[in-house]
């Protein structure tokens, strides 16, 4: 199988430049990678028969912790030690 | 359409407790995004496997050969508590809304999640029903429609027989037509000849009488003059 037909978790360390190398970082290619990521995780966690609170929760743990990343800058001064 | 969602509840996530048990029904009465394929293949039974709701049950899988059952958990605690340590999650008074908020929403999602569950799964299940009614009336009107056709198409097949009997009326009426008009034809051919046999008859009579007659009054002439004397 050539080396850009396969999956991230099959690449080797060595070959992960050169996988890298095969990716399409158009803005097209961004776009279709995030439109595949979502169909992915649509398909396999919400578009079912008998769907659980997982699917759902999963999104709002990860929404959850981006936005914690995000504000981390002003959390910061909350902090209760100077050093750690 | 998930993310509007999202959007929407994002905002409210530190002030309401209970999308839990609603978001539970939204999974499942989700719109299918429809492909251009026909037939449509069938949704998958159930969604991929979650434990405790939010980690997905392949890391599980992926460590329990390095480090088997507890391995994923010892991952947790350890990163949990470097985070705590190193202030990278900072105590502050947004923690002790999360965690209030997390266990209204935990307590809803475990009380009521199967009670919600059931109710969409019926809300479900009747579209589904209706939908697999509409379409068995229509293929058992469809199937009513294919008999009623064979059975045309089997009367069709009779109409040699009515065609017979048809022609064998035509038949009969022209041959008592025609037995009509020969009886017709004779009694007018006999009543002539009758006719004439008759005027026959009579012109013989006639003139057998007229004889009779003429010889009657010449012989009573003839007698007269010389037999008076003679009796």
């Amino acid at each position: 199988m050539a080396l850009a037909q396969k999956k991230l978790m099959d690449v080797k360390l060595g070959q992960l430049p050169s996988w890298l190398g095969t990716r399409d970082f158009t803005p097209n290619g961004l776009l279709g990678s995030v439109r595949g990521g979502y169909e992915r995780y649509y398909n396999k966690y919400i578009n079912v028969k008998k769907g659980g609170i997982g699917g759902v929760a999963m999104f709002l743990a990860g929404y959850i912790a981006l936005s914690y990343l995000w504000e981390y800058d002003h959390i910061k001064h909350d902090r209760w030690r100077k050093y750690h | 359409m998930l993310s509007r969602l999202v959007l929407v509840s994002g905002h409210t996530l530190k002030n309401s407790g209970s999308f839990g048990a609603c978001l539970v029904q939204a999974s499942r009465s989700f719109h299918q995004s429809s492909q251009s394929l026909a037939p449509v293949p069938p949704l998958p039974e159930k969604g991929g496997k979650v434990r405790h709701g939010i980690f997905p049950e392949e890391l599980f899988t992926l460590l329990y050969p390095k480090t088997g059952v507890t391995g994923p958990y010892m991952l947790g605690t350890g990163l949990l508590l470097y985070m705590l340590s190193k202030e990278i999650y900072v105590i502050n008074h947004e923690t002790f809304a999360a965690a209030s908020i997390g266990a209204v929403v935990i307590y809803g999602v475990k009380k009521f999640g199967p009670s919600v569950a059931t109710f969409a799964d019926k809300i479900n299940e009747d579209k589904v029903a209706k939908a697999q009614e509409v379409k068995d009336q229509a293929m058992a009107s469809l199937a009513q429609g294919i008999e009623d056709e064979k059975k045309e198409q089997w009367r069709v097949e009779g109409r040699h027989m009515l065609f017979d009997a048809k022609r064998n009326n035509v038949a009969m009426l022209l041959e008592t037509n025609y037995r009509e008009r020969l009886h017709m034809v004779t009694n007018e051919v006999k009543k002539r000849l009758d006719y004439q046999v008759e005027l026959q008859n009579l012109h013989r009579r006639m003139e057998q009488e007229h004889m009779v007659n003429w010889v009657e009054q010449s012989v009573i002439k003839s007698i007269t003059p010389q037999q008076v004397q003679r009796i």
